[in-house]
């Protein structure tokens, strides 16, 4: 009897002590999701800011830095054709030349047509083919990518590898070092047609800093940087990434 | 007499500061813990200089920093984390701070199989994670010595990334795939014929081959990445493995980076896990 009122006693205590710790983990995510709402709001402020020049350190954007712009976008978010248009139309003003826009789904590879189409009557944009090279520094080269131009491009490459390191070994078995090289991939991607450059800045505009399958190969060196939601896209924002990015030093590893 | 009443009631607070860490890790569990972690520990170099240490100094207090927050990983119950201790493009600094580099990377390699290392203390399996035949044969010996005096260990483990980049790790994984295609092929008597047997089925290398050669196959893809110094960029660390990886980027120096850092980015994880969650399955 005296063991089961002792047991009755304990099983209390611990679901209070598992109520009181839900309790406690609930109210530390309220302090957190506090802390980044006020901080959301100070950078709305700062954003309507700078968009209304009244910062003058966000006024000249020196771009050399930036030779090539990548922008992740969540894919539930990529079929809003205006608001990828609106932001082109943004970097456009900024002075940006080459982009890369990125979903993982490959959303917005498939309303390419739509989304130049809105651009090119905004006499914005020309895709840059093949075998073109753009002189008209007035337009925009604009790439589109999606999961497949990573992993699976990386795999297709590693099959073109293959096939030289067969040769090789039919005909004589000496393995040569040039083969199995970073370079060497490299040249392989570009004979599938992954010939992207490597990006100076990537913005991510989605819920969460995450690079969602950006092509690995692309990504040694690139800033990272988290834009936010796509619905809540400012140009403040974006001119801000842009000037912080021109702020970074990198060593590259020395 | 007051010596060992000073030590005795350092031991106290000792002992009350991790009873207050538990109760704050039993308060986190109360949501997700990420299973695996990674760190790209930035900032020793800049902490030295901050503090007017001598060169070398800022790596030997961050490697103190690691073994706390090693702690504290293994304490919250995170199976898997990975260390960015030395990457292949760090050998282009200065011969005398590679040096300095290495020989603390071995003093504490050497330390880690010692009896009461935290690695035995919490039953951790070392991996270390790279192209190793880049390191010097010391350093080498004594890391492949680690990896065999942990092998039993199965509670969690460490992977610690040296003489590694994504890229590298890559094209060797993609070596390694072909000359196993090539085994394959030479065992089934195809030779030349291996280019017909490309032709029929295509593809011979899938992405399956790559990923199983991969150095980090020892370990899931991580679930947040840390780097520490507010630096955005992951340089060419677990680039192929963060596609749904949290990236968390604190202003702190590793060397100076402590409990409150890590209880707060396991709260950031807990606030964004569900979409990575979700993405990742989607995937």
């Amino acid at each position: 009897m005296g063991f089961r009122v002792v047991q009755f006693v304990w099983s209390g205590v611990t679901h209070i002590a598992s109520l009181g710790l839900q309790l406690l983990w609930h109210f530390l995510h309220l302090i957190v999701n506090m802390w980044y709402s006020m901080f959301s709001i100070i950078c709305m402020i700062e954003s309507y800011l700078i968009s209304a020049g009244a910062l003058k350190s966000y006024k000249s954007l020196y771009l050399g830095k930036i030779r090539h712009l990548a922008i992740v976008v969540d894919s539930e978010d990529a079929c809003q054709t205006s608001k990828i248009v609106e932001l082109l139309q943004w970097l456009d003003i900024v002075g940006i030349r080459n982009v890369c826009l990125y979903d993982s789904d490959g959303v917005m590879k498939k309303s390419k047509g739509a989304i130049l189409q809105k651009l090119n009557s905004l006499k914005l944009s020309e895709e840059a083919d093949v075998n073109d090279t753009l002189h008209d520094q007035d337009h925009m080269t604009i790439e589109f990518a999606s999961y497949v131009d990573g992993k699976e491009a990386v795999t297709k490459a590693a099959n073109l590898i293959f096939v030289e390191y067969l040769k090789q070994q039919n005909s004589g078995g000496h393995c040569d070092g040039h083969i199995f090289t970073e370079s060497h991939m490299t040249e392989a991607l570009h004979a599938i047609g992954c010939k992207g450059p490597e990006p100076d800045l990537l913005l991510v505009y989605g819920p969460v800093r995450c690079h969602l399958g950006f092509p690995a190969w692309r990504i040694r060196y690139t800033e990272i940087v988290h834009m936010g939601p796509l619905n809540a896209m400012r140009y403040g924002s974006l001119v801000k990434a842009i000037y912080m990015f021109m702020m970074v030093h990198q060593n590259y590893g020395t | 007499m007051e010596t060992n009443r000073g030590t005795e009631l350092d031991g106290i607070f000792e002992k009350f500061v991790m009873f207050l860490r538990k109760c704050a890790f039993q308060v986190l569990s109360v949501g997700p813990i990420p299973t695996h972690i990674a760190f790209i520990m930035d900032g020793n170099r800049r902490y030295s200089k901050k503090q007017n240490l001598v060169e070398g100094a800022g790596h030997r207090v961050g490697f103190s920093a690691l073994m706390s927050l090693l702690m504290y990983c293994y304490e919250l119950g995170v199976k898997y984390v990975t260390i960015y201790a030395f990457s292949i493009d760090n050998f282009r600094r200065r011969p005398e701070e590679v040096q300095s580099v290495m020989d603390l990377m071995q003093e504490k390699i050497e330390g880690l199989i010692e009896k009461e290392s935290i690695v035995n203390r919490y039953g951790v399996r070392v991996y270390f994670v790279g192209n190793l035949k880049l390191l010097s044969d010391p350093v080498r010996l004594a890391a492949e010595r680690a990896m065999a005096a942990t092998a039993k260990n199965s509670k969690a483990v460490l992977s610690i990334c040296v003489a590694y980049t994504s890229t590298n790790e890559i094209m060797h994984a993609v070596q390694e795939s072909c000359k196993e295609k090539w085994d394959e092929i030479t065992m089934l008597g195809a030779g030349e014929a291996g280019y017909d047997l490309i032709g029929l089925k295509g593809n011979l290398i899938k992405l399956a081959d790559i990923e199983k050669h991969m150095y980090m196959a020892v370990a899931p893809d991580p679930d947040i990445l840390i780097r520490t110094s507010g630096e955005t960029r992951l340089s060419n660390f677990l680039l192929w493995q963060s596609a749904y990886c949290y990236l968390y980027s604190p202003s702190v120096l590793w060397p100076e980076i402590g409990f409150r850092h890590f209880f707060w980015a396991i709260l950031n994880y807990q606030q964004n896990h569900l979409y990575l969650d979700k993405k990742r399955k989607q995937s």
